[in-house]
Order: structure tokens, then sequence, then C-alpha cells
């Protein structure tokens, strides 16, 4: 049988369901599919709790936004990409509100915005501490309206069709049943979310395993930026669950063992009671981790059994404020840490939260591939570049989700080819159900359960490309995950059921993984300058002659690798430093 | 060495078996676990052919819903020194076919959210230079029952679904009642019919157990009801006066 | 895929468990819920007594003596014992389990908690049952 639809997403996230509305929206005449590894309301933007920034208040402005954004991502971004992304991003979330979104109120019942890390003025929107979760089920019951939108829900990607340099579908199974189909498409697009679980200690979910970066990367499309990993200062030790830096935002602290408010000895400004805009607390992520890790080097910070930690002190906002504003965050202290933030400081270090790197697509979401489309963390346009201000991903998985709705359907109007692909196509299909049937499901002996490859892989990363990385650490991992990909290839699958085959779906994952954090470590390792996120500590000075440039990294039909440089776009802002708290 | 605890999981490969069978895992007990992270243990490193489903790990995705000791569940939220001593009976969700081991299929929910209209109706669109003024207050009507994460513990535990799977179910009459309730929402009429079919509220007959097993606090139980009382007060209504006035 | 599950070659069989036999007796609030549903059945039964004395009143002394003396029998009184007993659960879970989820009643902007609700109802209940003994007795 044979599966088509006009355009093909791929995740039912925040991005893939905005841009699915998208291509309904533009043109009701296109089949659109959503093919997502999970049910899409179980998606990880789920789990964003802050917020989402647009300004829209009478005292603040665009350029703020941008400038806030741009400098906030250390000179790295796309600056016409962030132009078209503060522009539109008030238009969506007001979009949001009017198809249901339970954005918190002012008493007059305008929408209430919130101060955020590295935002000069109060610009974020959001449902108390839940905001990701509302859009996505807001995104999610919008999208069900909507008859041409065809889902399949728990359906795996592995591959992605190409012919002769376009694409045009994918190759999936249906886990419950295991079949395994080829469903083609004149465009596709990429929604699947960032990569955090090649690391060990993450805020992300079990399913954030980089499928699209890699799916995109074995097809022969560039990624972009992928040494941009951004630490998230505030997660819960062991589990890794965020603490929204909304905690930060209402007027928590960040103290080391002796009660101090160390952040004052980064450059980061001078404490007071009350939260000031880029000061303290609120200063960007990047320099919040990286002031964590000098903290401990002065073994300033406690020691536990899962680590060294610093203490979030939320107890002088009272209840109140912690119940209405931040109720998350409590519930979350109590289950995980048994802490209630009431009473007691609640422990936190710094955790893997997002990629500022992905697919490399235009101002549109179009990646350099004919037919081939990316939004949301996957991507990277790159509006975020060197770190992301935090509640700029929410509006971005929107803005950009759905620019490349638009654009996709734009293109499938107008392809003329037949989406069934030639003998090439068929080929690739058949060679694809052979890797699947043959060598994992039928995959027999091997000498190392998978989770083993896994764990090492996440070590490596951490020890490798953590948040203060060197030539030396990175070439080391570089060989390391080199070896591990053999060790993969050798490794030993247990369950040879059709029938949902969650051991199969993580060794697929797996090896989207090693490929993704091969990409991270080789862009790290060229990239001999400190910028943002990217902390060298064998180039400690940003470079702007040679390095205010993208970096893009190919692979070649032949496996080997090739990087590209070019210049960062520049609009209206020339590189500066960056000023916090002063 | 750390203490050890006994996981009972219910397994069941329909290539092979015709019903379930369990099967004892012994794992370390340690006080920051929860019962997926022992599911996840053995899948690791004992098991590499157990089937579940999980994502998140911190209570919002709705993935991980289990019967744990006869009680619906989110195995992310329930931790083993919780239910020491052991052995923990950890089964798929009851009132589902099971797919394998502890998977369950909730395609029959997936069909029926549609039915509700979960998203804002309006008269006209308006535009979209700015939002739609909504009081606290008016937020404070609906808020619970958006909080729902269709973890599917409430079907679980209702024995009226157990019954007559044709009840279209707590989640969905919740969701239901939070677009209705949403001051931004002029869709409820187009809701009546199949809300106050016999297959809707009318099915319910309040037993309670939805809102206790609803981890997020959304009290479906309570939403049922009260729009049994709207229903009801409607058809009075649509008796007592006449055409037109209505 | 959204409502065309395409049976395969490879599509699984699902495990339909059945529902055992004794499930009301599994926990507390299955055996309340088996007990009201039971419920109605008595208040059915008070119903046609109810008509029963109606009519029996209708026909003259005569036969409502004889509806009396039946009534009196050990037989009918258990019946209406039980019965009695099945309507105040009737009663009960309906005025203070269900209608405080019912009934969404806002004082001063705020919702008042359930309890609060059953609490009114148990005084209106009061109110009227000392209403009725009084017409009754006095």
């Amino acid at each position: 049988m044979t599966l088509s639809h006009d355009v093909v997403i791929v995740g039912g996230g925040g991005a893939g369901l905005r841009a699915a509305i998208a291509v309904a929206e533009s043109d009701p005449r296109l089949s659109v599919a959503v093919v997502s590894k999970v049910y899409p309301m179980r998606s990880h933007t789920v789990s964003a709790e802050g917020g989402a920034a647009a300004a829209i208040r009478s005292d603040d402005s665009l350029d703020e936004h941008a400038h806030d954004t741009i400098s906030g991502g250390d000179w790295l971004c796309d600056q016409a990409a962030v132009e078209a992304f503060v522009k539109e991003a008030p238009e969506e979330l007001l979009r949001l509100e009017h198809w249901g979104c339970p954005w918190s109120r002012e008493p007059d019942g305008r929408v209430a915005v919130r101060p955020f890390g590295g935002m000069r003025k109060m610009r974020t929107w959001f449902a108390a501490d839940k905001t990701g979760f509302h859009l996505l089920h807001t995104l999610f019951q919008t999208s069900l309206k909507y008859e041409r939108i065809d889902r399949y829900d728990e359906w795996y990607v592995t591959k992605l069709l190409v012919d002769d340099g376009r694409v045009c579908g994918v190759v999936a199974f249906e886990l419950m049943s295991g079949r395994i189909e080829a469903i083609t498409a004149k465009a596709v697009i990429l929604c699947t979310g960032g990569c955090g679980r090649v690391f060990p200690f993450t805020t992300n979910a079990a399913i954030k395993t980089g499928d699209g970066m890699a799916l995109a990367y074995r097809a022969g499309a560039p990624l972009k930026d992928m040494e941009f990993v951004q630490y998230h200062p505030t997660g819960l030790p062991f589990t890794g669950i965020l603490i929204t830096e909304a905690a930060r935002a209402e007027g928590g602290w960040l103290i080391n063992k002796d009660g101090y408010r160390y952040l004052q000895d980064y450059d980061l400004g001078t404490p007071s009671p009350k939260p000031v805009l880029r000061s303290m607390e609120l200063g960007p992520r990047d320099r919040l981790s990286q002031a964590f890790v000098k903290e401990a080097e002065k073994g300033r910070t406690v020691d536990t059994p899962h680590g060294q930690v610093v203490h979030l002190d939320l107890r002088h906002l009272g209840s109140t404020v912690i119940d209405t504003k931040l109720p998350f965050v409590r519930e979350l202290c109590l289950s995980y840490e048994h802490v209630d933030p009431v009473r007691e400081l609640i422990p936190v270090r710094p955790v893997v939260h997002y990629m500022m790197g992905g697919v490399h697509t235009d101002i549109h979401g179009a990646t350099p591939m004919e037919g081939l489309y990316a939004a949301g963390e996957v991507a990277c346009v790159s509006i975020n570049g060197a770190n992301r201000l935090g509640s700029n991903s929410l509006p971005e998985l929107l803005v950009f989700g759905a620019r490349a709705g638009q654009a996709a359907a734009a293109f499938a109007s107008t392809a003329v080819h037949g989406a069934q692909g030639g003998a090439a196509v068929r080929a690739q299909v058949e060679d694809e159900r052979r890797r699947l049937e043959h060598d994992l499901l039928g995959r027999d002996g091997g000498k190392e359960p998978i989770s083993a490859v896994r764990e090492e892989m996440q070590a490596t990363m951490e020890d490798g490309a953590g948040i203060y990385r060197s030539g030396e650490s990175l070439a080391r991992a570089a060989d390391r995950l080199h070896a591990l990909q053999e060790r993969f290839r050798t490794a030993r699958l247990e369950d040879h059921s059709r029938t949902f085959n969650t051991e199969l779906v993580a060794a697929l994952e797996l090896s989207f993984m090693l490929d993704v954090a091969e990409t991270i470590v080789h862009s790290a390792l060229l990239r001999e300058e400190s910028r943002g996120a990217h902390q060298r500590t064998d180039f400690p000075a940003r470079d702007d002659d040679r390095f205010l440039a993208s970096s893009l990294i190919y692979r070649n039909a032949d496996g080997s690798r090739q990087m590209e440089y070019p210049p960062v776009t520049i609009t209206r802002w020339p590189p500066g430093e960056r000023v916090y708290g002063r | 060495m750390a203490d050890l605890i006994t996981l009972r999981v219910t397994r069941y490969r329909p290539e092979n078996d015709t019903e379930p069978t369990t099967q004892d895992y012994e794992i370390p007990l340690r006080k920051e676990w929860a019962v997926l992270d022992g599911l996840n243990h053995i899948k690791d490193h004992l098991d590499g052919t157990l089937s579940y489903r999980w994502s998140c790990r911190m209570g919002i995705c709705g993935s991980c819903g289990m019967t744990v000791n006869g009680e619906p569940r989110l195995t992310c939220a329930t931790f083993l020194e919780d239910c020491a001593p052991g052995p923990i009976r950890v089964e798929p969700l009851r009132n589902f076919p099971v797919i394998r081991d502890l998977v369950v299929e909730i395609g029959d929910f997936m069909r029926k959210l549609p039915q509700v209209k979960p998203w804002v109706i309006r008269e006209e669109e308006a535009s979209i230079d700015s939002e739609y003024l909504q009081t606290p207050a008016e937020l404070d009507q609906y808020k619970q029952f958006s909080m729902c994460i269709n973890c599917m513990l409430c079907y679980s535990a209702c024995p009226v679904y157990a019954l007559d799977k044709d009840f279209l179910g707590p989640a969905a009459i919740a969701l239901a009642q939070r677009y209705n309730l949403d001051s931004r929402d002029q869709g409820s009429a187009e809701r009546m019919d199949v809300l106050s079919a016999a297959e809707g509220i009318w099915s319910c007959t309040f037993v309670g157990e939805c809102t206790t097993a609803c981890p997020k606090g959304v009290d479906p139980a309570g939403a049922i009801q009260r729009y049994k009382f709207t229903a009801a007060m409607e058809s009075l209504k649509a008796f007592l006066l006449p055409r037109g006035t209505r | 895929m959204t409502g065309k599950a395409q049976y395969t070659q490879f599509h699984p069989r699902w495990y339909r468990p059945r529902v055992p036999v004794l499930w009301w007796l599994r926990r507390r609030s299955y055996l309340l819920f088996v007990l009201r549903e039971l419920s109605s059945v008595f208040v059915a039964w008070f119903v046609v007594f109810l008509l029963l004395l109606v009519y029996a009143v209708a026909q003259g002394p005569q036969d409502y003596q004889r509806f009396l003396d039946w009534s009196a029998a050990p037989g009918i009184i258990l019946l209406n014992a039980v019965a009695l007993s099945f309507v105040v659960i009737h009663s009960v879970t309906w005025l203070f389990m269900l209608s405080p989820h019912a009934m969404a009643v806002r004082l001063r902007g705020r919702r008042l908690p359930a309890a609060a609700i059953g609490a009114g109802n148990l005084v209106a209940w009061v109110l009227v049952s000392a209403i009725v003994l009084f017409l009754v007795l006095g």
C-alpha cells in the first residue's frame, strides 16, 4: 500500500502542530500528515514552564526585544531572522490567545507579562508556570478541527527519502504493529525538537534524541552551530528536572553554601532585594551556568550525593506568590526533592537544556535541500545565536512553525513532480526495510546492551563537551565517539518482536544520537574561540575576525565531514560587549 | 550495597502469549527512585524486551500511566519507597486493550476527543490585533479543567467506562466543560448534543473515582455533575419556554 | 492514523481484559456505586407503595385498614426498612456528594468549597424535616 500526502510533518510538538495548521490554512486542498513517535500531547513542548516572549506593552519595542536577543546570543544571531521573529511573535501569541491558551491575566483582563533572564523589559507571557503545557494542548486541541490534518501517532520516522537531491518523503514504522511504510510527500517539515539526551544530565524528555537533526544530516543537509549547547542554571539534582527561570524572575535568589548571592562576583551586577532586569539572577543562562562552574572550583558550592549544587532561595516570596505564579515549581520540589520552597532551599545545578544549533534553514524554514523544511528546536535559523534567551523558544516554534508550514504549502502547491518517486526511491525504501528487519530486528548475538553504549556516549559528551571545553577534551571525545559508533554496530538486541518494540526504537535513537554527538564535538573542536555557550579554555576570548560566522557541518556521501563558515547576517546591531548588571 | 525491592511486572507478548503473565525483577530500592526509574533500570540492565511508555519523567506529558499495586498512577510520580516493602505490582492501565506488556491502546479516547469540539468556537473571528479580555476571575472559571494531561488514569478508574465503552468518559467531558466555561468561547450549544446524549454525561453515575485518580486535580467528576445541572436547566427551559424566546 | 486503524498481517492481537464478576467489591466507592444504582429499585418501590396507599384511601376506610394491616406484616416492614436504608444512601449521596460538585456557587468572586455547599444542604434538609415533623406531629 502507498501512503502519500502533500506535506508530511515529522514531529507533533509545538512547531509541528503550528506548521500543520499553517499548511491547512494556507491551502485547504493540501493533505497534511503529522507523523510523530509519540501522541502529540506527549511532545516535549509540554515541559516548557516559564513563558513566551513578545513585546506588546507600550513601554516596550520590537527593537529592544531584538537587541536583547542578539546581545544574549553573543552576536551570532541572524539579525534579519531576529527582526522577523520579534515582529511576528506578538501576532503568534495573540493567535494562541484566540485559540484558547489560558494566559495569566492582569486584573483588567489584559494578558500579563513577567520579567525573564536577559530581557530588558517585562515581555514574557505566561500561563502560570505551565506555559508549554497549555500552549501544546491548545495547539493540539485546535488542530483537531482541521479535517485535512491526518495524524500518524506513534509512528517512528527512520529515514528521509531523497530523489535527485529533492526530499520526497520518509520511511516510518508504526510502533504498534511494526509495519514499515514509505510515506511520500512533496514537502517534508522536520519538527522533532532537540537532542538533550546525548548528555547524561538534561532537562529534556526521553524522546529528545536528535532524530530530525540526524535524518537531515544523513540525507545531506547541513547542521548549523551544533557546538552551542545551552546549560540551564537551575535543574534539580539527580532527575535533571527543570526549575523555571520564572522562579528567579519572580524574585528568587541563587546562593552558595555560605548563603551568599555569588553572581555578584561574576560581573552580573550588585544584589538588591527585588529582581532587577538584566542583572544578577536575571542574567543570561550561559553566564549563570559558567558562574556555577567557577564557584564550584572555588569550593563554595554544596557537596551532595548527586554532585555539587547551589541553592535557589524562594522563601522570601511567600506562599501566595509561589502558589499563584509558581505552583508547578512547588509541586515538582515536593515530589522529587521532598523540599517545600515556601520554607526550604531548593538544591539546583546547571543542566543541559537546549540546542541553539540544528538543521540549517533560511528565514522561511527552508533547508538547502529542495522540499525539506525545519522549525523549532531541531532547526537553526538562527535567532538564538550562541545562547538562547529564556522565553524565546516558545514564540520561535510558533513563528517559524507557521513560516515553515506556509513555505512548505506554497512549495507543495506548485511542485509538479509525482509524489511517488521513481525507482531510486523504491530502492531506498527496500534498503531501509532490509536495515530495520534484518540488521536490527533480526540481529543475533551481540556483545553489550545498547544502554551501555548510550551511557558511555553521554559520559563522553559531559567530559568532553560540557560547559567548558578544550581542544584536548574535544579531540578525546571525538575518538571515543568514533569507537562507540563501532560498538553500536555490534551491540546486542534482545527484542525481536514486531509489536511495540521499544528496544528497536531505543537503538535507532541511539544511532541518531551518536551522529548528532559527533557533529557537536567536531563543530566545537573547530570553533577556536569562546562565545556564548561555547567556552573553550584554550581560546577564552571571542574572535570576531575569524568566527563571526555560523558553522555548517555536512556529511558527504562517503561519510566524511565537511565544514563551512558563512558570515553572520548583521543588519543594525554591530557586535559589541555583552553587558549585564551595569 | 543498597536494599533491593521486587517489581512484579505484567508481561504480555502477543506473538507468544494468549494472556498476560507476571515476571519478577529485583531492583535497587533507592530513596529518589520512582517506579518508572525501576522500570528503566530493568530495561537498561536486566531485560531489554520490557515495553512501556514514558517521556518527560516530571508528571506533565501523561505517558507513563500504569496500575501500581492496583491503583491507577503516573509511574514517574509514584516512588518505590512509598510502595515498600514490595513486591510492587506493576500492571497496564485497566479498561483498555493491552497492546504489549504495559502498553495500552488509547485510540478510543483519541477518537472521542474531537467529538466534544475541544477548541474555541466563535460566531465571528476577531482580528488578531488584540487579545480577548479575560479577567483572572473568568480565567478561574475553567482553569482547573484545563489542567488535564490526557494520562487516562480517570478512564482506568471509571467503572462505567469499564462496563460501557461507548461512554464519552471523564477527561473528554471535562475538556468540553473547559471550553464551555471559557469566557472567550461561544460554542456550548454545539457541544450540547454530544454531551447530553445517553453516552455523554447521563452515563456517569458519579462514582467519583476519576477525581480521586486524577494526578492534576482536575476533578472531572465535578465537571460532569456541573454539566448535568446545566443540561437539566436547558431541558427545563426548552420545555417551559415557547420557541423563539430561548 | 486517526480514525482508521489498519489491520495488517502484523497487526497484533490485543489482550482485552474481561471485567471480573466481583469487580464491584474491589473498592468501597465501587460498592457504593452499585448500591446507589440498586437504590433506584427501592425508590420505585416507594412510589408503588405510595400509590397503593392513595388507592386504598380512595376506596374507603375498610380498604385503608386492610392496607395498614398488610403494611404491618413483618415481611413488608422488613422490605420497607431495607428500602428506607437504600433511599437514605440515595439522598445522602445526592445531597452531600453530588450536588456540591454540580453547583458552582460563588460568593464575593470566590467559589464556595464543596463542603460548605454540603453543609448548606444539610441545614436545609434538617429545616424541611423539622417543618414536616411539625406538620405531622403538631
